[in-house]
């Protein structure tokens, strides 16, 4: 109920507060007093306005008890002074992209800055925190604190970067969303309900990033990749809980909403002219969910995109995936002969799907024993429990 | 304003240019433009290069007994070589001093606050 209202709660008070974890303790606050008082009173005009209110009188009152915040408080008094309407308080789009920015900074642990983000902005508990990234509880509290910890004592700014600063900064953030929902999809097999609530708050994140930042082409491409993937999450598991590939997907299950308004994102953010991988990428997505069938994919143009992805983030993966386009457009073996230049590369013969794709191009070739050892090495890498399950059955079903 | 030191960290094999040297000039030059520039923007308090780790004597008091070994403190890859200290607004305005340092281009700069401290006569009364 309150969680619309959290990421503005919480930059409201940090901005008159000016400590995340005093602002986030006082939101907290507020919010079980909400939950004592409205069913009660009455619903307030409005809610966001009590909250912010009532949050930041909480953290004024956990000042005072605190004497080792002593010149912090004589600061928040001093603005307590200025005339303001009662139960007026909103909280600016500076402060919310400050939060945001705040939470992404490159000098956080990576980790830390997904859990961070998705506590303080999203307003997730630590329990569903910990839940989604299956460690312990205690271990991902304590994740946060020291994050915490780590933004008061280095002085990072409660701001928005400046000009020379953002487009560094922005990647940072885009880059938290972006995992915050790859977590979500790529192992939607395990807890998958907790899974899904991932996946929606990334699209959340990026869907309150692009009405922030509407002339960013990057968040519009990285909201049009993320909606025009989940769009197929439906038709990514069979009933069974086992994987369905792209191909095999039955597409009247795709989400056709989502996908129209990925698809205009991506014509809108391309029209900016200032191309970046997010927009590749959602580019990418978009030759697929335009395709009626798996057949009438437009694999040429993938592969020209994957090719234009490199240019971006020169990754074995991405050169994968190209390879599996060439394959796709110009037959198996022009395919293989790109897998097999890139296969030398450590941290690629430990993916499962290189392996996965070399399996499915010598398997077209016919090259059934060198299939099967491909099929073989994927699975001795432990995927994910469906993919595990897809492979079985695609050894067994030669 | 947060005070902000620089740890200035070089490779363990990295010599330092002979003084009437090119090498040594334009080492020179760059550290001048580079602090000249903090000086300038009023944000550097001090900055001196250190004697190499061999010339660092390290101390501890056990008991009230003094002890004294050769050498510096920790044994790390990198040589701590230098310092400097500025003061900031915030980490992103010390972020880009540091990246300044011709320091940050061949060996590594950690950036460290400094706690404030203050002094019992500084305390507000009451």
């Amino acid at each position: 109920m309150f969680r619309a209202h959290w990421w503005a709660a919480v930059a409201a008070v940090t901005r008159q507060v000016g400590d995340l974890e005093l602002a986030e303790d006082a939101v907290q606050d507020a919010c079980a007093a909400a939950l004592a008082q409205w069913p009660a009173e009455g619903w307030p005009s409005s809610p966001r306005g009590w909250l912010i209110g009532t949050a930041r009188h909480k953290a004024l009152d956990r000042l005072r008890r605190d004497r080792r915040r002593m010149d912090k408080e004589a600061e928040a008094m001093r603005e307590d002074a200025a005339p303001h309407a009662p139960g007026g308080w909103t909280a600016g789009t500076d402060d919310e992209l400050a939060l945001i920015f705040t939470c992404c900074h490159p000098a956080l642990d990576p980790a830390a800055r997904v859990a961070l983000t998705l506590r303080s902005v999203c307003g997730l508990t630590t329990a569903e925190i910990a839940a989604a990234f299956l460690v312990p509880e205690p271990t991902m509290a304590q994740r946060l604190v020291r994050a915490k910890r780590k933004i008061r004592q280095a002085g990072i700014a409660f701001r928005v970067p400046g000009p020379g600063d953002l487009p560094a900064r922005l990647a940072a953030v885009l880059r938290v969303v972006y995992l915050v929902f790859t977590e979500g999809h790529l192992t939607a097999g395990g807890g998958a309900l907790i899974r899904g609530e991932l996946c929606d708050q990334a699209i959340r994140l990026a869907r309150a990033l692009a009405a922030l930042l509407p002339s960013e082409p990057e968040v519009l491409g990285l909201l049009a990749l993320l909606l025009l993937t989940d769009a197929r999450r439906d038709a990514r598991l069979s009933p069974d809980g086992d994987l369905v590939l792209l191909a095999d997907q039955d597409r009247g299950r795709w989400d056709r909403a989502m996908i129209d308004e990925g698809e205009a994102l991506v014509e809108r953010a391309l029209r900016g002219n200032r191309p970046g991988p997010y927009q590749v990428q959602a580019a990418i997505a978009a030759c697929h969910s335009g395709a009626a069938t798996a057949a009438d994919t437009d694999w040429r143009e993938i592969a020209l995109l994957y090719g234009e992805l490199l240019r971006y983030e020169p990754s074995p993966m991405a050169e994968a995936n190209r390879a599996v386009a060439v394959a796709m457009s110009e037959g198996p073996a022009a395919g293989l002969v790109i897998l097999d230049t890139i296969g030398g590369d450590a941290r690629l013969a430990r993916w499962p799907q290189l392996h996965i794709a070399r399996a499915e191009l010598l398997r077209r070739l016919g090259r059934r024993t060198e299939a099967i050892a491909a099929y073989e090495a994927a699975i001795a890498l432990e995927p994910p429990a469906p993919e595990r399950a897809y492979l079985a059955r695609r050894m067994r079903e030669w | 304003m947060v005070k902000y030191l620089f740890l200035l960290y070089g490779r363990p094999d990295e010599q330092l240019p002979e003084p009437g040297t090119e090498a040594f000039d334009r080492m020179r030059a760059e550290w001048g433009a580079a602090t000249g520039a903090m000086a300038q923007a009023g944000v550097l308090i001090d900055c001196a290069p250190l004697q190499p780790p061999a010339a660092a004597t390290t101390l501890s008091v056990r008991n009230g007994e003094t002890l004294l070994t050769d050498g510096p403190a920790a044994e790390i890859k990198e040589h701590f070589g230098g310092y400097t200290l500025v003061e900031c607004a915030d980490l992103d305005e010390a972020l880009r001093w540091a990246a300044t340092l011709p320091a940050a281009e061949v060996g590594k700069v950690e950036v460290r606050p400094v706690v404030q401290v203050v002094a019992p006569a500084e305390q507000p009364a009451g």
